[in-house]
């Protein structure tokens, strides 16, 4: 029997028990619009490749590590010191965690740069806000697992944050961290947000963030005619560039992991200063170094509830983007959107070296 | 017959989730106040330095200031919970996480920390350093 006659009997095995009829059409009819912001598609699957790399990752870590505080940070280095290639599948892991997310701003700003969130998009856009907040939170609860120094620390300052929010910010905070301070119970609790409800949520939200992709098509920008754009075939054509740039990601993964392991730190104390040179993962740095050049009081308000508040209404504006980003008839409003997002990257861009490097 | 189907459809969801929420908040342990600890012996700190030592479960920070002047107060930075340190070259006290400096009475000296130091009384007794609460 030849090949292609396994394939076709397969296929119609396949076909009498379920009906694949729309995956079969999806595969032939899907098109690409080809143009010249074409490449700023690929971002959007490589986030979903690396999304893959963390489930795996964190299952086999999962294997070894022990959410007490009495064992989390012997845990960590036993897998990175002693089990075979675990410096390997930890380092991956961390690593692939901020490629994720630094590749998620990538796609987000892309859609925002590209106007992609204009009627009918609404609900994608607002889908991969929640699923960006949920990477954020897949980063916030990782950071601590290790229970070094630093994860501590920064744990201790992210849930005081949250604390200060007006009226429900201290249910939040006992809420994150199981009682009033930062310890066992708030390991065992991110461990949980970690392993099992966020990963739920997000597989949730991937589906239906890809669903609607499916259903709408790509969109192309503005300055695009709806008519006579170029266009290719999602499979094989389109489907292979991308297994290429997913390689190109892995290979950087593998580099990187390689060349610069995940340094583990010292096991957190809770009576120890905070050490010397402290501060976030990178993605938290624009709003830390923010929070440090509030004065401690503005007018009569608290320097710090201003610094969240002003976060919060930031936040808010930019998930309502695709109400205010449009006029009445739909169409995006090019200039005015191009202007803030502008303002913003570059905000958090100098922002963020800034809180490295002071 | 809407209205005691929709009715019974919101009872059941609230007979469901009241548990669920209520299990989330984690219950209120309460801890023997503690008012005085002894935080050391006096030959552990030398002239100009300090430590964090234990305050019930909280950490505070005692400073010797010269031979015969300490200070202790809470090493909880006020801004957003740090713990802080005492700096032996500008005598202050400093909070690395956002920058915040104090006083050695507690008073905020630059940074965004909205609130002074608690500060703790702190005797000599014989060989032992004992820490406070003031009042």
């Amino acid at each position: 029997m030849s090949a292609t006659e396994i394939k076709t009997k397969s296929a119609n095995w396949l076909g009498e028990r379920i009906d694949i009829s729309a995956l079969r059409e999806l595969i032939e009819h899907k098109r690409i619009p080809v143009h010249s912001a074409t490449r700023w598609y690929y971002f959007g699957g490589i986030t979903l490749f690396l999304f893959a790399i963390q489930f795996i990752t964190g299952i086999l870590l999962m294997l070894y590590y022990r959410p007490t505080v009495a064992e989390a940070f012997d845990s960590v280095r036993f897998i990175m010191t002693r089990v075979e290639f675990g410096w390997l599948i930890r380092s991956i892991h961390s690593w692939s965690a901020n490629l994720l997310i630094f590749v998620a701003f990538v796609h987000m700003f892309s859609v925002v740069f590209t106007h992609a969130y204009r009627p009918p998009r609404e609900l994608t856009w607002l889908s991969g806000i929640v699923l960006l907040g949920l990477m954020l939170g897949f980063g916030f609860s990782g950071y601590l697992l290790p229970w070094n120094q630093i994860s501590y620390f920064a744990t201790k300052v992210g849930t005081d944050v949250a604390a200060s929010a007006p009226l429900i910010g201290p249910a939040i905070a006992r809420l994150l961290r199981g009682g009033e301070d930062v310890g066992g119970a708030t390991l065992t609790r991110f461990f949980a947000f970690h392993v099992m409800i966020l990963p739920l949520a997000a597989l949730a939200l991937v589906g239906f963030h890809v669903l609607l992709i499916q259903k709408q098509g790509m969109s192309t920008p503005p300055w695009i005619g709806p008519s006579g754009v170029k266009q290719m075939r999602f499979f094989p054509n389109f489907f292979l560039r991308e297994l290429m740039v997913w390689y190109f990601a892995l290979a950087v993964l593998g580099a990187l992991a390689a060349i610069f392991p995940w340094e583990l730190g010292e096991k957190a104390d809770p009576f120890a200063s905070a050490p010397a040179g402290i501060r976030p993962e990178w993605y938290f740095l624009a709003q830390f170094y923010t929070l440090k050049l509030i004065p401690s009081h503005v007018w009569i308000f608290e320097g710090e509830l201003l610094g969240i508040l002003g976060f919060g209404l930031l936040a808010l504006s930019f998930v309502a983007l695709p109400f205010w980003g449009v006029n009445r008839n739909g169409a995006a409003r090019t200039r005015l959107v191009t202007g803030v997002a502008v303002v913003l990257v570059s905000y958090l861009a100098v922002f963020t070296v800034l809180g490295y490097v002071k | 017959m809407s209205w005691l189907l929709g009715g019974g459809v919101a009872a059941s969801l609230a007979s469901f989730f009241y548990p669920v929420i209520r299990y989330l908040d984690p219950p209120r342990v309460s801890e023997a106040a503690v008012n005085e600890v002894v935080a050391g012996k006096v030959q552990e700190l030398k002239p100009n330095s300090g430590k964090i030592v234990k305050f019930g479960n909280k950490p505070a920070l005692l400073v010797r200031v010269n031979e015969t002047e300490w200070k202790a107060f809470s090493a909880v930075c006020s801004h957003l919970n740090c713990t802080v340190q005492y700096q032996e070259t500008s005598r202050q006290i400093w909070c690395a996480c956002h920058n915040g400096t104090y006083d050695m009475s507690g008073r905020v000296v630059s940074g965004p920390p909205p609130h002074p130091l608690e500060e703790f009384q702190v005797r000599v007794r014989g060989e032992e350093v004992v820490i406070s609460r003031r009042g």
